[in-house]
């Protein structure tokens, strides 16, 4: 019967189309950005465990150790080996003066264990010889990238054989390297440990973590707990150490609660376009309701015909909304706006999208069956 | 037994905001099967409430309507669906098709509630059509028909499951004197068998010739029922 209307057809499935485009696309953005929150982590990959100060909160809460402690680490039974890592924020200066903010990565100058895993240009051994540093695409191609020839053309990316200046000290390029987008959006630099200690001579300790692998066999909890308990540093496996990170910033920033309201927002919209069409759309058909009722139809049935419609509304403006957030998020593919896409999302909009079409459905049945069917003879 | 419909001593009020407005003040009347009775009178006497309470979609406060000997006031609300979905047939002033259907599924609805397959209750509707001279529209939407097809597709809805009641409100009121006239001529046609009996309510004198009786009310009253001279 609903479709015997297009505008209202129309105007209903838009506002279901609207409500799971944003209950999909909105979550979408938030869990991609939130995993940004750890990429750095899932980044290096390779280690069992992460130890560090205490008081460290996530990732980018650098609280730098001894150099010492690398020792005390590797002299904790299970560790298979153990490496220094440093990460911290320098300034670079860049061919035309100005100065760009960068995380420097410091990493074991032997193993370069933590070294990012696709170089899209040059080569990783590269790294060994002097003033060399590996940076990001992202950063090369943005932050870092080079003034423009002619006034507003494009910038020129950062190219292997571009130098830098990290402190006054040369940094010659000598690779591009991929890697995930982190929460900072600076650039990211890697070098060797102890080059690091070069680029950053004011800084006192420079051991930011201690990346360790354990031994073959071992319980890695148990590693970590050995490690406290020997050290009296933290010590997180990757998994820990990401969720602490994840969560000190579900915690700490505004995001959820940002991203919470626009769902809500998208809902709440939804369901008062949707609801309020689906309504009027019965309210308007009452007659005809009346109609079927005096010739015998029962509330039961009339109730699954409305059912049935919220159902065929819903479908299609649920259909519509998640295919345009996964036309959305492949369109956004390449670029710097965080989007993450798993199974759970979908059932999460369908689940809310659901509940409006059930809403809509509940006011208009509510409203069908206490008609009288005597109306059908005023005219 | 040749009573359609026994009506003994039928009141209702309304109550509209403490208003009381009394729509039937003891109406006593009977309607016979195979026959055509109008029921005429002034707007607001009654006559759409008495034919209401007669179709068993409005209940009376008093008073005893009987229709084919059963007593719908006391009937399970179930059984009283059922009732009506297999033993009356409605046509309205207004038409009242689904406009989202065509003609052939509009006039299948009253088969369909009685739980025909749609396939049979589809084809059937054609058949009826036919009777009803719109054969060759049954695909047309009700928006694509005039008001006179409208109502000839209304009429068709009504016959299709061989009710054994039809109550018309005011058929022809939409409709301009010559549609109007073919209309009544229709209904007499197809309408009027004899295991059937057939309510028109109008205030449309220019159909009276086609009643076999006419039952006047005024104010809540059946005050005359007489046999007008048969012209038609
Ligand atoms: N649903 C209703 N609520 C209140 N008053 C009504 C209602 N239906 C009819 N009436 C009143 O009852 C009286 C009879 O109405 P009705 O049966 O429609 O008369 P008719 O069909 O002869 O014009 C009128 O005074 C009308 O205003
Ligand atoms: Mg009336």
């Amino acid at each position: 019967m609903l479709m015997g209307d297009k505008g209202k057809y129309i105007g209903i499935v838009m506002g279901l189309t609207f409500a799971s485009l944003i209950m999909t696309q909105q979550p979408a953005i938030f869990m991609g950005l939130m995993s940004r929150s750890y990429s750095f982590i899932t980044d290096v990959g390779l280690p069992d465990i992460w130890v560090m100060d205490e008081k460290v909160q996530f990732i980018d809460d650098i609280k730098s150790l001894q150099d010492t402690e690398l020792y005390r680490v590797r002299g904790v039974s299970g560790v298979e080996w153990a490496m220094p890592m440093y990460k911290g924020m320098q300034k670079a200066r860049m061919s035309d003066g100005t100065f760009q903010n960068c995380t420097v990565i410091g990493l074991d100058d032997t193993t370069l264990i933590g070294a990012p895993a696709v170089l899209i240009e040059g080569k990783l051994n590269d790294l060994r010889r002097s003033d060399s540093v590996i940076v990001d695409f992202d950063g090369a191609n943005e932050k870092l990238a080079k003034p423009p020839l002619i006034e507003g053309g494009k910038k020129i990316p950062l190219k292997v054989g571009d130098t830098l200046e990290l402190n006054d000290k040369r940094a010659f390029v000598v690779g591009i390297a991929k890697v995930t987008r982190t929460f900072q959006s600076q650039p990211t630099i890697y070098t060797t440990y102890s080059r690091a200690k070069i680029y950053a001579p004011r800084e006192r300790k420079l051991l930011s973590f201690v990346l360790v692998k354990a031994k073959a066999g071992q319980n890695i909890q148990e590693l970590t707990k050995r490690i406290h308990a020997n050290t009296g540093l933290a010590a997180y496996t990757q998994q820990e150490f990401m969720d602490l990170t994840f969560n000190y910033f579900m915690k700490n920033t505004g995001i959820p609660i940002n991203f919470g309201i626009s769902i809500t927002l998208g809902f709440i919209v939804g369901a008062a376009i949707a609801g309020q069409t689906f309504y009027n759309f019965t309210l308007e058909n009452l007659r005809q309701f009346g109609v079927l009722k005096a010739m015998g139809t029962s509330n039961w049935t009339l109730l699954r015909m409305i059912l049935l419609q919220a159902i065929l509304v819903g479908s299609t403006g649920y259909g519509m909304g998640v295919g345009l957030t996964a036309l959305f998020g492949y369109a956004m593919r390449n670029s710097i706006l965080a989007f993450k896409f798993p199974w759970q999302l979908l059932i999460f909009s369908g689940l809310g999208v659901s509940f409006i079409c059930m809403f809509a459905a509940l006011i208009s049945i509510l409203k069908v069956i206490r008609l009288e069917p005597a109306i059908v003879f005023k005219s | 037994m040749n009573i359609a419909v026994r009506c003994e001593n039928l009141i209702k009020t309304y109550d509209t905001g403490g208003q009381k407005v009394t729509a039937l003040n003891s109406v006593n009347l009977e309607i016979r099967l195979a026959e055509l009775i109008m029921l005429v009178g002034p707007s607001g006497c009654g006559k759409t409430t008495l034919i209401s309470v007669i179709a068993g979609i409005l209940d009376q406060d008093a008073g005893l309507c009987e229709l084919f000997g059963e007593n719908l006031l006391t009937m399970k609300s179930k059984d009283k669906l059922r009732f009506r979905a297999s033993q009356i047939g409605f046509v309205f002033q207004a038409f009242n098709l689904l406009p989202s259907l065509n003609a052939a599924e509009n006039v299948s609805v009253p088969l369909i509630i009685n739980g025909e397959k749609r396939g049979v209750a589809q084809k059937k509707a054609i058949d009826v059509l036919e009777r009803v001279g719109l054969g060759e529209r049954w695909k047309s939407f009700p928006s694509q028909l005039s008001g006179g097809q409208q109502q000839r597709v209304a009429i068709a809805r009504a016959l299709i499951h061989s009710p054994r009641l039809i109550v018309c409100d005011e058929p022809t009121s939409a409709l301009d004197h010559a549609s109007g006239h073919n209309i009544m001529n229709l209904l007499k046609e197809v309408a009027v068998d004899e295991n059937r009996a057939l309510v028109i309510v109008t205030h449309d004198s220019r159909i009276f010739n086609f009643a076999d009786r006419m039952a006047e009310m005024d104010d809540g009253h059946i005050v005359k029922i007489s046999e007008p001279l048969r012209t038609a």
